[in-house]
């Protein structure tokens, strides 16, 4: 956990005012209250995952929140898809053997 | 892979401008970023390689010695910073989820179908495993927190409500004496079970703000406290602020500046085991009182007379 001056010295090129915009726009999310905020290093990531995504992509201020919130949703997804598969590798051979048969009677596209 | 040709990687003549080589890495780095695409090595692989083609082409300098064979294309590997991917599918990333318009319910009910289903269906499938058919209950997950408290709060203890997401909050006793960076367990405040297993358990990281007259050493207070030198001479009561309120404390007569006094039992109390104490170091302040001429005065008439040297033996003389 940092505060807000020591994620603007690690990161560079980005100062406190347009951070603090960022936090204002819900687009990073620390903890703590204005002024005394704490950065994760999820939070710290993203911030620099956002400077990629305007600077280097060149993805205007306007579309940022709907990139963010699709990759949100991708990771959330992700994420629950993970617990999933956890699940279904804990099982026996012969269940996980099973779930695969169904999966691909699904009509699962599989290659191509 | 790093000493390809950096000119080939993003697809530009090698007298092309700069403009031309940072439109050629932006339209490459919208297909390959990582964190655009995860889980998709092939696209990390790809996307390292460009970058590092770029952040060598997009220097002139470092373009102009690569062109005069200098430098390989080895010398423009960028260093790692944490991608984002890796902490967004873990619980850490899991806040950033919950206001993506998609709701924790929502998602619950992608497990709760599953489970409906398998219920549904009764026995288990031909195989007869030990598992076959058998509903799955799992403990949630713990989630993680953050909460920052005044000094005083944390001293003293205190109720606090922690807000993670609109409508969403958490009542949270702060023991008294909680110390900056401990960890609070909230049990069964964590993530629902599945398939009727138990919740899992709240993790509150408590921070502790620093206070502007106050310091901590384990339950004990120490504070420093301006005091005339009027006081430090003749002694007397004065008035200290303690984290339980204000104090009488007795100055004695001839107290020097740094001299440190003890209010016993005054520093935190802890739930259990004895209270600290507050320990009060003394600083003298001349404050209006330097320029008074009456002192000077008197101390210019007076200090001859009275021949003390206070760093005999640190300076040589």
């Amino acid at each position: 956990m940092i505060a807000l001056e020591a994620v603007l010295q690690e990161i560079g090129a980005l100062d406190a005012a347009e951070l603090t915009r960022w936090i204002d726009s819900g687009w990073v999310r620390p903890e703590g209250e204005h002024g005394q905020w704490l950065f994760r290093a999820v939070d710290v990531a993203r911030v620099r995952l956002i400077i990629e995504i305007r600077h280097e992509l060149a993805i205007d201020d306007e579309t940022v929140p709907v990139v963010l919130s699709l990759v949100d949703q991708l990771y959330g997804l992700r994420r629950e898809l993970g617990a999933l598969c956890g699940a279904i590798a804990a099982q026996p051979e012969a269940t996980r053997q099973a779930i695969a048969t169904a999966l691909r009677a699904q009509g699962e596209p599989g290659e191509g | 892979m790093a000493n390809d040709d950096p000119y080939a990687i993003l697809g530009v003549k090698r007298e092309a401008s700069q403009d031309e080589i940072r439109r050629a890495y932006r339209k490459l780095a919208k297909k390959y970023h990582p964190d655009l695409n995860p889980g998709n090595k092939e696209a990390e692989a790809r996307f390292k390689t460009i970058s590092g083609a770029n952040d060598l082409l997009s220097d002139p300098e470092k373009r102009a010695r690569f062109d005069r064979g200098e430098i390989d294309a080895t010398g423009a590997e960028r260093p790692e910073h944490a991608a984002y991917r890796r902490y967004a599918e873990g619980a850490g990333g899991a806040k950033y989820h919950q206001e993506s318009g998609v709701s924790e319910d929502e998602l619950g009910d992608i497990f709760a179908d599953l489970f409906r289903r398998q219920a549904g269906r009764g026995g288990g499938p031909g195989g007869g495993g030990p598992g076959g058919g058998q509903t799955i209950r799992l403990r949630g997950a713990d989630r993680a927190f953050a909460l920052t408290v005044d000094f005083l709060e944390a001293a003293r203890g205190a109720k606090k409500r922690l807000t993670f997401a609109p409508g969403h909050s958490l009542d949270v006793t702060i023991p008294a004496g909680f110390a900056d960076g401990q960890i609070l367990r909230l049990k069964g405040q964590g993530d629902p079970g599945l398939g009727g297993g138990p919740p899992g358990d709240a993790l509150i990281e408590v921070h502790v703000a620093p206070h502007k007259l106050f310091r901590r050493e384990g339950n004990d207070i120490h504070i420093e406290l301006p005091v005339t030198l009027a006081e430090a001479v003749l002694g007397g009561k004065i008035s200290v602020p303690t984290i339980s309120g204000t104090v009488s404390m007795t100055v004695p007569k001839g107290a020097d500046s740094g001299a440190v006094l003890r209010l016993k039992g005054r520093g935190i109390a802890p739930v259990s085991g004895a209270a600290g104490n507050q320990y009060v170091t003394l600083k003298i302040v001349l404050g209006e009182q330097k320029t008074d001429g009456a002192l000077a005065a008197f101390l210019a008439e007076w200090a001859p007379r009275h021949p003390f040297d206070p760093r005999s033996g640190m300076v040589e003389s």
